[in-house]
């Protein structure tokens, strides 16, 4: 296992053009993508979005309909799965019944003729690994849940490979031990020092792990980047409203200046971070998140560069941490916004109107 | 230890409420499945158990109890041959039925659709004609103007019809054919069972196909091989019909010995040769749940 992580190096992973139909309905249709080494970039989407086709077809299990798959250079479409040295964790874990805990992580190293002392020895450190040391004699029917999903964590790294696969590892887990082993697939990515492609339909599960996102909608790739650009920067409406909350405010393009975007939106000038150049008088939607927003009165303006709008209250909630409003423009757009919760806040009520305030560089165009 | 799990998993609160359920209506509810069953119980005991029971008996004397039926088995040298012939029969029926059924049960899974609707068709087809149609069939097929001899002569393999009909093999061959569904389902049924990324993990984590079959398929599917052969062995046992129509006149089996004892009279020989027949299948039986691994097997398919 050290010797992997002095040594090894994660295995680059480019996707060209890659596609999948079943009876021509595209599950994946046109995915191009480059995985550096060592990355941990997970495929992010709701279900039915063709990341756990993707998948499978770099583990082997599809055939792509058209496109590549090269791992460091080589392309491996059209090479069995058995040949590929890819690790692969199941959501249902897909531990083998009829072996022991032992016999299951032995099971890829009796594959590649590992002598049997040295198999022991490697199932041992493994198991230290995941931190199940002595459970090599139970059979999986034996453990918990979780402890089975180590054990297939054990059994898809034993055996060294640089690139490792895992197609919704927590799903069927409870959140607690979610949580936990998140930061162990973390710190073992750490160690380890080898690729991860992870997939999972959990935005929060792919914000905290990934160094890079793909999020994929509808079988394409909708925005590949790290987890504080795709919050921050969200290319698409579906991207904004996918990862985390967000509020969707239609207006109208009436010039640029500079780097910005000059619309109006719901009677009011507002200003917004844009890559592209939009025509004046087009209709865009812009958004923001809800805990970048707040209230302000003639006193609290804000200093940094800021959009405001005026709304009224039609529901508070209070929810611990921080307060949740529901707010409505003259327009009748409705918007989110959170607040942190403190006695030095003034909380409000529904019916009530104010004024809000976002910083420009908050707000996208999308 | 899987209770134990469970246990920790489910939430305490619905858990107890269930029970409290189930205690309040378990009293009148404990005869119902009694009753449901009752009707059948009463006709197993009236017409199999009480005859079973008179069978043994009978065994033991006509008229005052004895045993030396059972004494005189030991030496008796047409028992034993029959009984031998009896046993490698089902030996070679069951090794028979196992190799040419075990392809054809995985074929079964892995085809989808109209293939697999054909597949079952053609398996099932024996279940749906008599025994006693089939083994004429055997004849009409086996016999020395046969259409095996016939084809085999026309063909120019042969010089002289060969002699099949009334020969050991001639009851293998049927037999075989007779006893193949009841060897290839139970081996479907526990291949169905497997979960299907148990095969992709195997393929994933290096083994190819055939290693993924010797390694995780088959050990797998050991539970309905097991009952496989235990069903067609036993079944062979028995088998009277087939034997003794397509099969040898000096090669017999235990139930065409029993038969003609039945048919001098001797009953009570006759009775004594059942009761062998009858332990040696429950014998049987017995000793496959104790084998380590098929028992293994067995129970794992009950988990």
């Amino acid at each position: 296992m050290r010797d992997g992580a002095s040594t090894g190096h994660g295995a680059a992973v480019a996707l060209r053009g890659l596609e999948k139909s079943y009876e021509r309905v595209a599950a994946v249709a046109g995915v191009s993508l480059d995985i550096h080494s060592g990355e941990f970039l997970t495929l992010l989407g709701p279900s039915g979005s063709g990341k756990t086709t993707t998948l499978m077809m770099i583990a082997g299990f599809e055939m792509p309909t058209a496109g590549d798959i090269a791992i460091d250079g080589q392309s491996v479409v059209g090479m069995p799965p058995y040949k590929r040295n890819i690790g692969m964790v199941f959501q249902n874990y897909a531990l083998f019944p009829h072996l022991t805990v032992a016999d299951n992580i032995g099971f890829p190293l009796k594959q590649r003729g590992v002598a049997k002392a040295e198999r022991l020895r490697l199932v041992g450190e493994a198991l230290e690994l995941v931190h199940l040391p002595g459970y090599g004699n139970r059979y999986p029917r034996q453990l918990s849940g979780g402890q089975q999903q180590r054990v297939a964590l054990a059994r898809a790294i034993v055996f060294q490979p640089r690139l490792l696969l895992m197609d919704e590892p927590l799903g069927a887990l409870d959140k607690q031990l979610r949580e936990n082993l998140q930061l162990e697939m973390r710190r073992l990515h750490a160690d380890l020092g080898i690729t991860f492609i992870y997939v999972t339909h959990d935005q929060e599960e792919a914000l905290t792990m990934s160094d890079r996102i793909a999020v994929m909608n509808e079988g394409l790739v909708a925005q590949v980047g790290r987890p504080e650009e795709l919050y921050d920067r969200p290319a698409s409406r579906f991207v904004a409203g996918f990862i985390g909350e967000s509020n969707f405010l239609p207006a109208i393009v009436r010039g640029l200046e500079g780097d910005l975007v000059v619309a109006e939106c719901d009677g009011t000038i507002v200003r917004a971070v844009c890559p592209s150049r939009p025509a004046s008088g087009e209709p865009v939607m812009l958004t923001t998140r809800p805990e970048r927003m707040r209230f302000i009165d003639a006193a609290t303006a804000p200093e940094t560069p800021h959009n405001r709008i005026r709304v009224t209250v039609t529901e508070a909630v209070f929810a611990g941490e921080r307060c949740r409003y529901m707010l409505r423009t003259l327009d009748g757009t409705s918007i989110v916004l959170k607040e942190p919760s403190s006695a030095a806040i003034r909380r409000r009520s529904v019916g009530e109107q104010a004024e809000i305030a976002w910083s420009v560089a908050d707000t996208i165009l999308v | 230890m899987s209770e134990v799990v469970q246990a920790e998993r489910g939430p305490p609160g619905p858990l107890i409420s269930t029970r409290v359920a189930a205690l309040e209506v378990r009293a009148p509810k404990r005869l119902t499945p009694l009753l449901l069953a009752a009707p059948l119980l009463l006709y197993m005991l009236a017409f199999y158990a009480l005859p079973v029971l008179a069978m043994l008996l009978r065994s033991l004397g006509e008229t005052e109890w004895t045993f030396t039926h059972y004494a005189a088995l030991p030496t008796d040298t047409v028992f034993l041959k029959t009984f031998w012939n009896t046993l490698y029969t089902a030996l070679i029926v069951t090794a028979g039925t196992l190799l040419l059924g075990y392809p054809v049960a995985l074929a079964l899974v892995r085809t989808k659709g109209v293939t697999a609707a054909l597949i079952l068709v053609v398996i099932l087809l024996p279940f749906w004609t008599s025994v006693l149609v089939r083994s004429y069939a055997w004849m009409a097929l086996m016999g020395r103007h046969g259409l095996i001899n016939e084809a085999l002569v026309a063909a120019g393999l042969v010089e002289r019809p060969l002699r099949i009909l009334n020969t050991p093999l001639a009851t293998q061959i049927a037999m075989i054919h007779i006893l193949l569904p009841y060897m290839i389902l139970p081996i479907a049924n526990a291949l169905r069972q497997i979960d299907p990324s148990l095969a992709r993990a195997a393929s994933g984590l290096g083994a190819s196909p055939w290693h993924t079959f010797r390694q995780v398929t088959l050990p797998l599917s050991m539970p309905g091989v097991a009952a496989g052969v235990l069903l067609v062995f036993v079944l062979s046992l028995g088998f009277y019909i087939t034997p003794a129509m397509v099969g040898g006149p000096r090669e017999i089996t235990l139930s065409m010995l029993i038969a003609q004892q039945v048919d001098q009279l001797n009953w009570s020989y006759a009775a004594c040769l059942s009761a062998v027949l009858l332990v040696s299948a429950l014998a049987l039986i017995g000793l496959f749940y104790r084998l380590p691994g098929i028992g293994n097997a067995f129970r794992m398919s009950a988990r």
